[in-house]
């Protein structure tokens, strides 16, 4: 079972449907943070660590565009039940990343593997199926279709979904109604059940994010690949997307997402992964990524806050004063090429 | 004022006609393209033309049962979906519209082509393929009955009673459709494509299912426009028909069941009412001759058409029968 259809967590609208759920939830619930935390807290913080109980894990990954290398990944493992941040500025191949790992875009060379099944050669929906589900940096509300509606097209293995049997009410009936509760019950935990029968392109962008992360949860996935979950979205709601994004794990998913905000990362990751030009350049607990040097150096550059000595000070002043007379003196030469050209 | 009752009468005539139906079975085949699915089928009447023809070569040239003729009709239109989508549907919108476009053309130009003229008959098409679909009527088609002001022959009535039945059932099973999960899914992949792979459904195979079903319909009205013309001359599917049912579609509204239907009569009537409207009104002395002649009405009624379309978009993007608050919205 991936992922229970009932909520709970610190979210649920209804606290007491933990009690229907039987005590293992409760008891993953009680102390779920230390799962994964403490799984890793042995763990060494070097590029390509093993984990101990990998979900997804990544070979010699590369995919170019022309020349350029958008993604090389020696190795990676995702550590199972737990948050992993994907960090890195921007370019850095994260989404591109992202895309061969759902099935969105095909790499040069490299193999990876889910619950030890090759996903090397799947498309997109398969990868879905298999219980690997992703949002989108730039949200994929389907603007013409009710939130209900929107949230309906996530549950998996409908009927009503082939061609022949749409034509047969009856075979879909029931399940239809099963998944419109279990819908119902997803929305009023990301307090969208009130806007259910609206255009899900008349939400605000923030509630799109939630609608994208609820309809992921409809297909009751093992894996959540959130691209950007907090981008343009308020404080307030950012809160509120934090406590959803920790809910996932608490029901035992895999959550790996990318993101910006530091702050964030700290708050939420069990495990950071720092990604520039296209390779993993560290890892570690969220704690261990800001003493990084490597990291450090890729988001500011290198040597951004070395003291200098007097000689550097010196020819850096000397430099600068030289590239500003040869800039002054390229501005008069245009002047007077200008007033050459308009004297003629 | 007599004249414009009768130009009313001639029209309502048009409201009925096979001409009707056949707008209408076209535009049902590319609301499930465009209006649902969002494919771009700009070659709809080339699915047509191979309906009409499947009758036409099975009947008078391979000399088989008029229902066998249907089923040729209908399989060649599978064909040509298939032949369309396989390469298309995984690349963007804009190489479906391309592909349908050559191809309704390219498909016309062979069937008219000399060395085509044993099969198609050429330019002169083929004819004597309808009487056993006209003897199954119930009534007798040598005789003529007037009907609200107008005259109809009994085949030309049957022709019609048959076409609005077969419109009716494709509008019952699109409706079926849409209200099912399945319905859902293409909806959804008319809006974002990607988003509804990553929820795990097979894009590329609903796709192909929605433009060989609306392929189908397209098919369904070509074979009522041979059997009431009848005759199946490859220069009556000219494309221009494509757009004209595209134009009855948004008349109607996208993406509802009864858009289509009502968008094609409602076309189709303004069309003859102009015409006759227009003539009687030059004959009448009304309209000046020196300022518009009668052979000036057929090119100025769809001037007319086009005056009319405009307007509604501006006024009712949404058509007839469409959700303003729906078309308004935001496409992303």
């Amino acid at each position: 079972m991936p992922a229970d259809p009932a909520p709970h967590g610190a979210h649920a609208a209804q606290p007491d449907h933990t009690g229907t759920t039987g005590p293992a939830a409760g008891a993953t619930r009680a102390e779920p943070r230390r799962v994964a935390q403490t799984a890793l807290r042995d763990v060494p913080w070097e590029v390509g660590v093993a984990k101990p109980d990998p979900a997804i894990v990544v070979d010699h990954v590369t995919r170019t565009f022309g020349g350029l290398t958008a993604v090389s990944v020696d190795h990676l493992e995702i550590q199972r039940g737990g948050i992993t941040g994907l960090i890195g500025p921007n370019g850095a191949g994260k989404t591109t990343l992202f895309n061969l790992l759902t099935g969105f875009d095909q790499p040069n060379t490299g193999t990876w593997s889910f619950d030890g099944r090759d996903l090397g050669k799947l498309s997109p929906h398969q990868v879905a199926r298999l219980g690997v589900v992703r949002t989108f940096q730039l949200t994929k509300a389907l603007s013409r279709l009710t939130v209900l509606q929107n949230m309906l097209l996530g549950a998996q293995g409908q009927t009503g979904e082939s061609f022949l049997r749409a034509l047969v009410p009856g075979t879909w009936r029931a399940q239809e109604k099963a998944n419109t509760e279990r819908a119902m019950d997803l929305l009023r935990r990301f307090k969208l059940d009130a806007k259910k029968d609206d255009f899900a392109g008349s939400l605000s962008g923030g509630q799109r994010k939630l609608l994208e992360m609820a309809r992921a949860l409809m297909s009751e996935p093992k894996v959540v690949m959130l691209d950007e979950p907090m981008a343009g979205v308020n404080p307030a709601l950012t809160q509120s997307l934090l406590g959803h994004v920790k809910d996932l794990r608490e029901e035992g998913m895999t959550v790996i997402f990318v993101e910006h905000d530091m702050d964030v990362v700290r708050d939420i990751s069990d495990w950071v992964v720092v990604m520039a030009a296209g390779k993993v350049i560290a890892e570690g607990a969220p704690d261990s990524i800001s003493q990084n040097k490597a990291v450090v150096d890729a988001y500011l550059g290198a040597h951004h806050d070395a003291p200098l000595t007097e000689e550097e000070e010196d020819r850096f002043l000397a430099e600068d004063q030289a590239a500003e007379r040869a800039r002054r003196e390229d501005v008069i030469s245009s002047e007077q090429g200008r007033k050459r050209r308009t004297g003629r | 004022m007599a004249d414009l009752i009768n130009a009313f009468a001639i029209a309502g005539k048009a409201f009925f006609g096979f001409q009707a139906v056949f707008f209408a079975l076209l535009a049902i085949g590319l609301n499930v393209h465009f209006g649902y699915t969002g494919l771009l089928n700009f070659g709809q009447i080339a699915f047509a033309m191979l309906g009409g023809f499947g009758i036409a070569i099975s009947v008078s040239l391979w000399g088989l049962p008029f229902w066998v003729g249907v089923i040729v009709g209908v399989l060649a239109a599978v064909v040509l979906a298939l032949l369309l989508g396989l390469p298309t549907l995984r690349l963007r919108a804009d190489y479906l519209a391309i592909v349908t476009i050559a191809t309704a053309e390219g498909l016309r130009l062979v069937f008219r082509s000399v060395s085509a003229t044993p099969v198609t008959g050429g330019t002169r098409g083929l004819s004597a393929f309808n009487r056993d679909f006209i003897a199954l009527a119930p009534w007798d088609t040598a005789r003529r009955y007037d009907l609200l002001g107008t005259t109809w022959s009994g085949g030309e009535l049957w022709v019609v009673t048959v076409g609005w039945i077969l419109v009716a059932l494709c509008s019952l099973l699109v409706w079926a459709l849409m209200r099912a999960p399945w319905g859902r899914v293409v909806k959804a992949i008319r809006e974002d494509e990607d988003a509804v792979r990553s929820l795990g459904k097979n894009v590329y195979a609903y796709k192909m299912q929605a433009l060989v079903l609306g392929g189908i319909f397209g098919a369904f009205g070509g074979m009522i426009y041979a059997v009431g013309t009848g005759s199946a001359i490859p220069d009556q599917y000219q494309n221009a028909n494509t757009f004209l049912a595209y134009g009855a579609l948004i008349l109607g509204g996208a993406a509802r069941v009864l858009g289509p239907v009502i968008g094609s009569m409602l076309l189709l009537f303004i069309l003859q009412f102009a015409d006759t409207g227009l003539r009687s009104l030059i004959s009448n002395g009304v309209i000046p001759a020196e300022l518009l002649s009668a052979t000036d009405v057929a090119q100025l009624r769809y001037v007319l058409v086009g005056i009319g379309l405009m307007l509604l978009l501006v006024f009712r993007p949404q058509g007839i029968f469409g959700d303003r608050r729906e078309v308004m919205l935001d496409a992303r």
